[in-house]
């Protein structure tokens, strides 16, 4: 049994389709990344996993059971941390941390011993006395996800846990979500960053209701077939202007001071002709995920 | 640099017994983007806010468009525009209501008004969703209605707080568009952003850990100053549990994930591919291993990831 199962789901508002036939599974211990660009429907698809909103047709399940099953387990062997986490503004950490415990019944000595874990491993131990509206993005989240997390529950959704966190805060934030993945943990979660989608054991990615990809995120790059390639030499806004609006050319963004661009298939030596009065070259490098997710959005 | 439009000068903000903003100085050159970077609750909200003329300073001072921000707080206002991390838009307002409100409150009206909202409206390309709820438009898009509406007045200068928070990649992309088109034509950029990406288009960056500016200048020299030796990445499969063995080994100075890859930076002469790449095979697959250069991502985990291991400590 998977610890996370969805099928053939669609969702429609009013005349909108959201999510239009959408099947995936989540094993235990496994980390499936949901990526696409906004409005695919990554959030409604969470919100129907977590018996928040009724699939117009398909089925969700839980560890087996639908969340909006009578007598169902589902719910309390779920944690969600949704993009709009509310803590209560008001409350330390400290008391955050016994709000939630408290809310799922946990027993006095479990709760110690996860709290303390969770306040090692976030660092957050040194702050407990303060108030949760007094924290920086980094930290709220990271109190978000330690609540979410309190009671252990065997499937994890996480809908862009780290929107605004800064980098350093989001590898720590990912070495925390790991631990718990290595522990058996199912864990489903959508992002904007395509780095992150990278260290998922799979990723589907959704466009307009559906998912048009899935697989390892190395797997899904080695199938690529469009080209990747960094612009060597030339002026980088000089080279912008000579490459916007090119039908060859999907994306461009900065690669340190160089070009990264992802190319048509087939498209390079065009490409490389039109720069070369500019001094520059293509240097070919492997795609990585966001170039696959730009090739893919981009039609 | 001779045109300074906004110049901070031991710019402070305290809260009760919390410095938030330590004595800030810096500059920003008419036309120039100006990257201003740290971790959450570094000061960079803050020191925006000071900026705008919407918060007092408690020390020092700043001049921003040619007027005192604590003196001449309303005559700043007028000069600039704000995107704030939550943008504030009406959300069941069409999106060209939001326009119209935000020009009006800007003293825009009648035929000036709508000239500015047309003007506004083809800059940001923003034509086709003009009549939609606002409500109802996806996260890219309305980033790109608040970009309009705080550009509506055409400012000299603008502010943008983690404009493209939660933007997919795509939407990142048109959004930067803009941006340097806006820069292009003369408005001064001033923006924080967590995507180190996007901070690569910035003329200069300023790094903020906790209320002080400790580093400022162009990518290129911030690149050389804080990440010296050598970066190796490694591509392939299952190499997360190879990352805390490989700060382990002599003459690694950091080992951080890069989505796929992990990076791995020695210092300068004692790279050793042939270790790593043994390391990296005990638990996983190694695809390639090839030297990269430095990018801001590696300026900010230098910078900013070593203060936070120390206060951890």
């Amino acid at each position: 049994m998977s610890a996370l199962e969805i099928e053939d789901l669609h969702r429609n508002f009013k005349d909108v389709e959201a999510v239009r036939g959408v099947s995936l599974a989540v094993e235990p211990g496994e980390l499936y990344g949901l990526v696409g660009p906004d409005g695919g429907g990554k959030t409604t698809t969470i919100a129907c996993l977590a018996g928040l909103m009724k699939p117009t047709s398909g089925a969700v399940r839980i560890m087996g059971e639908g969340p909006m099953a009578r007598g169902s387990q589902a719910r309390e062997r779920l944690g969600l941390m949704p993009q709009e986490y509310a803590l209560y503004g008001d409350l330390t950490i400290a008391e955050n941390l016994w709000f939630f415990g408290q809310l799922f019944g946990l027993p006095r000595k479990v709760f110690e011993e996860r709290r303390a874990r969770l306040l090692s491993i976030t660092r957050l131990a040194r702050f407990t006395d303060r108030r949760a509206d007094a924290l920086s993005g980094g930290m709220y989240k990271k109190l978000a996800l330690s609540c979410a997390l309190l009671h252990r529950p065997d499937v994890l959704l996480l809908d862009e846990p780290t929107n605004g966190v800064d980098p350093v805060s989001r590898r720590e934030l990912w070495s925390l979500i790991y631990d718990f993945v290595s522990e058996g943990m199912a864990v489903l979660l959508c992002t904007p960053y395509m780095d992150e989608a990278a260290r998922c054991h799979r990723v589907g990615l959704m466009h307009e209701g559906r998912v048009i990809a899935e697989g390892a995120p190395g797997d899904l790059t080695d199938a690529l077939e469009h080209e990747v390639a960094e612009v060597v030499g030339g002026d980088r806004e000089a080279l912008h202007a000579v490459l916007e609006g090119r039908e060859e050319i999907i994306a461009a963004s900065p690669a340190g001071e160089r070009l990264r661009i992802v190319i048509t298939p087939g498209g390079s030596g065009a490409i490389a002709e039109a720069i070369s009065p500019l001094g520059a070259t293509l240097r070919q490098v492997p795609p990585d995920f966001e170039d696959l997710f730009l090739a893919r959005v981009a039609a | 640099m001779t045109d300074p439009i906004i110049e901070a000068r031991e710019l402070r903000k305290t809260f009760g017994d919390f410095v938030a903003v330590n004595d800030v100085a810096f500059h920003v050159e008419k036309g120039e983007i100006f990257g201003y970077l740290g971790a959450n609750g570094a000061g960079k909200s803050t020191t925006i806010r000071m900026l705008c003329g919407l918060m007092q300073p408690s020390g020092g001072a700043a001049n921003v468009a040619g007027f005192d921000v604590g003196r001449d707080p309303m005559k700043v206002k007028s000069s600039i525009g704000y995107m704030s991390q939550k943008f504030s838009l009406y959300r069941d307002l069409i999106a060209e209501h939001n326009l119209e409100f935000f020009a009006g409150i800007y003293g825009l009206r009648g035929k000036a008004l709508r000239r500015a909202i047309d003007r506004v409206v083809e800059h940001t390309g923003f034509g086709p969703h003009r009549n939609a709820l606002t409500g109802d438009l996806p996260g890219g898009i309305r980033q790109r209605l608040a970009l309009a509406c705080s550009l509506v007045h055409e400012p000299k200068i603008i502010f943008l707080d983690e404009p493209t928070a939660g933007v997919d990649p795509a939407s990142r992309r048109d959004f930067w568009r803009l941006i340097r088109e806006l820069a292009a034509s003369g408005t001064t950029v001033f923006v924080t952003t967590h995507y180190m990406d996007e901070a690569e288009y910035c003329a200069r960056v300023g790094l903020m850990v906790d209320g002080k500016l400790v580093a400022l200048d162009t990518p290129r020299e911030l690149k050389r100053a804080y990440v010296p030796g050598v970066t190796l990445a490694v591509s392939g499969r299952d190499l997360h549990t190879g990352l805390e063995a490989a700060q382990e080994l002599p003459g690694v100075i950091a080992a951080e994930p890069f989505g796929a890859r992990v990076h791995v930076r020695f210092e300068k002469g004692s790279e050793d591919e042939a270790r790593l790449r043994a390391l990296f095979e005990a638990d996983g697959r190694v695809d390639r291993i090839e030297n990269v250069e430095a990018s801001l991502e590696d300026v900010f985990l230098a910078v900013v990831g070593e203060s936070a291991k120390e206060k951890a400590a």
